[in-house]
């Protein structure tokens, strides 16, 4: 196990220097600087105040320096600084980091609960009304657009008043616990739906799958109840793919906070992140793409462990 | 024409043989006609995926077909008619019209084509990427495989949309106009389906590599055959019916990513029609005129859900042991 785990660390460590590197890379290949829409305003800058701006932040120097100078930045904590504002961004992520993690933990915990038991129940009532109404609202929930059900939501809200119209501003999670989470529940709710369909079908397959065993068959012949045999002995078997499906969804559901933060002006990471690129913040850019990606990394070795805790044959292979 | 008796014999013949084609022809036409009958009572709801999916495609090629003249006549889907701003549904605009008095009937129509040549030309050169990447990456494994896995690994830790975001900011500027495709219609393309084609090599990959344990294979490299041999003669043609059914299921999620992009402002740039366009104009107006958001929806939700449907039963015809995967 702590070979299996060794070795896991040792292969992120190539794809975290490949991707931090890839996002460098493109802020400084993409058209039109920062320093462009200084100078927007008032006129275009002239040629020799603009090097004198991009010489301040460094950005004179050759990709090298100035990547393993960045490298070495961040290994040490320091994400640098806004390029408009010059506050360290350290500071905002950490205003901004728990709002986006309060939403991404909602948005997976409804997509859990909404994808695993209809998946498990269509998989035990294979071919019943349950199974046709579960696969039919499966596809239909990856076929809908969460962003036109929020605009729906929030035009429905602002004229019938169904539901609380979404607050201008944000209000915090300690300051305002209430208004917090009516402020988050259907951002939420919409980010988590829309992988619920995946997990649904997922689980329903991997239930199947399961469910068809000889030791299935074994736990029915020796007169176990139904609901032994289905939550014993069917899934705990069917846990291992389930597990893998949500480091899956993770890429998917950290795009679906940058839309609906978009769209409920949420001020976390994405909102932040597609700001940050309109005004080519780069620093900001490079340091929450390499967030995002590290969750993605990180939470993908915490599935291989889980994976191999419950699957103890892919230990030894 | 001029016949002799050894010529009649010829022209016998070629009568009998061409009766003989014809005849073999209407029974081709005959068992697809059972083929699609079969498939429509097996798979219902498959079989209505694939009507509105012909629909969608019909909308693409022929968009004149349905626009009506009252609503080409009304109001042109491109230019500024500030006298129709706003219009609510009518007789003369179907699902009114936008704040530049464009039909938006018309628009979504038009919007069909955006739609389907993304989704269509990425679905494609996704799946030649990821069945290139992946059948090499099998077939040769040690060191190649490992540096084409790294890769992969990269693109697929990296949140698909801020990737595609990226990808596109950059490369936009640097792209010329192809025929019907805009450079901003050709980002999307190329990097949804380079995108996509990394991250769906690792299946394709798996499919080969137990493929390529197979004893034909084997008997292939024993009689000598090269290895671009083996790939293409024996182990691609194997791979297609998988690569063809993720593809249907593919072009819904295309479909999707083109307006998430386009929503966010950085997809299909105007005045080209396009549906996620469409719906973050909308928001402009949301509370005064929420149909202008209704109806770009519909359209994307119709156009992937027929997809995916389509793709299901597809998948189910062609290989049943995979049924109900994703």
């Amino acid at each position: 196990m702590q070979r299996y785990i060794i070795r896991r660390v040792v292969l992120m460590i190539p794809t975290m220097l490949g991707t931090t590197f890839l996002v460098f890379a493109m802020m400084r290949l993409m058209p039109g600087d920062f320093t462009d829409f200084l100078g927007g305003d008032f006129g275009a800058l002239d040629a020799e105040t603009k090097a004198l701006i991009q010489a301040e932040f460094g950005l004179d120097q050759n990709w090298a320096t100035q990547y393993i100078g960045w490298i070495g930045d961040l290994l040490r904590g320091d994400f640098g600084v806004s390029v408009y504002s010059g506050r360290p961004i350290s500071g905002d992520l950490l205003q901004r980091l728990p709002i986006t993690l309060e939403l991404g933990i909602f948005a997976m915990a409804i997509n859990l609960i909404i994808g695993i038991p209809i998946g498990i129940i269509s998989a035990v009532r294979q071919f019943s009304w349950y199974d046709y109404t579960g696969r039919a609202g499966a596809i239909a929930l990856l076929a809908v657009p969460n962003f036109w059900i929020a605009l729906l939501a929030i035009s429905l809200a602002g004229k019938y008043a169904l539901w609380a119209v979404p607050s201008p501003t944000y209000p915090g999670l300690f300051e305002d616990p209430i208004a917090n989470l009516k402020f988050m529940a259907f951002p939420a709710l919409l980010t988590g739906a829309a992988g619920a369909g995946y997990q649904m079908r997922f689980g329903r397959t991997a239930m199947l799958e399961v469910m068809r065993q000889d030791y299935i068959r074994t736990a029915w012949s020796k007169g176990l109840q139904e609901r032994a045999v289905i939550l014993k002995h069917g899934l705990r078997n069917a846990l291992i793919p389930i597990v893998t499906v949500i480091g899956l969804f993770l890429p998917a559901l950290i795009g679906g906070t940058v839309v609906i933060e978009t769209i409920y002006s949420i001020p976390g990471m994405g909102r932040y992140f597609i700001h940050a690129l309109n005004g080519r913040d780069l620093f900001i850019v490079q340091a929450l793409a390499v967030i995002f990606t590290m969750v993605v990394i990180v939470s993908n070795f915490l599935v291989d462990i889980a994976y191999s805790i419950l699957n103890p044959r892919i230990r030894y292979s | 024409m001029t016949s002799t008796s050894t010529n009649l014999d010829y022209d016998e013949t070629q009568a009998a043989l061409f009766g003989m084609r014809q005849q073999d022809d209407r029974s081709k036409f005959l068992k697809a006609l059972t083929g699609i009958k079969g498939f429509a009572t097996g798979y219902p709801m498959g079989m209505v995926g694939a009507v509105v999916m012909l629909i969608l495609v019909a909308m693409a090629v022929i968009p004149q077909l349905f626009t009506p003249l009252a609503v080409q006549k009304s109001s042109s889907i491109i230019g500024i008619h500030i006298s129709d701003r706003f219009e609510t549904p009518s007789w003369d605009f179907w699902f009114g019209t936008n704040a530049l008095g464009r039909d938006m009937y018309g628009r979504l129509v038009y919007g069909a084509r955006t739609a389907i040549m993304i989704g269509f030309g990425a679905v494609i050169l996704a799946k030649l990427l990821s069945t290139v990447i992946g059948t090499v990456s099998a077939f040769f494994g040690g060191w190649v495989d490992n540096a084409l896995q790294r890769v992969v690994e990269m693109v697929q830790a990296i949140p698909t949309l801020v990737f595609l975001i990226l990808f596109v900011v950059m490369l936009e500027p640097r792209l010329p106009d192809i025929g019907p495709l805009s450079s901003d219609m050709l980002v999307i393309l190329l990097v949804v389906a380079v995108h996509s084609g990394f991250v769906s090599s690792r299946t394709v990959r798996g499919v080969a590599l137990s493929l390529r344990e197979e004893t034909y294979v084997e008997a292939a490299q024993a009689l000598g055959a090269s290895d671009s041999r083996i790939m293409l003669r024996h182990i691609v043609p194997n791979l297609i019916a998988y690569v063809i059914v993720s593809a249907s299921l593919f072009v819904g999620a295309a479909v999707l990513l083109e307006s998430s992009l386009s929503f966010l402002g950085y997809g299909v740039q105007p005045p080209a029609p396009s549906w996620g366009r469409e719906l973050n104009e909308a928001r402009e107006e949301l509370a005064r005129y929420p149909h202008l958001a209704f109806f770009p929806g519909l359209f994307i939700f119709a156009t992937v859900w027929s997809f995916n449907m389509f793709g299901d039963a597809l998948r189910d015809r062609l290989d049943p042991r995979l049924r109900g995967s994703t």
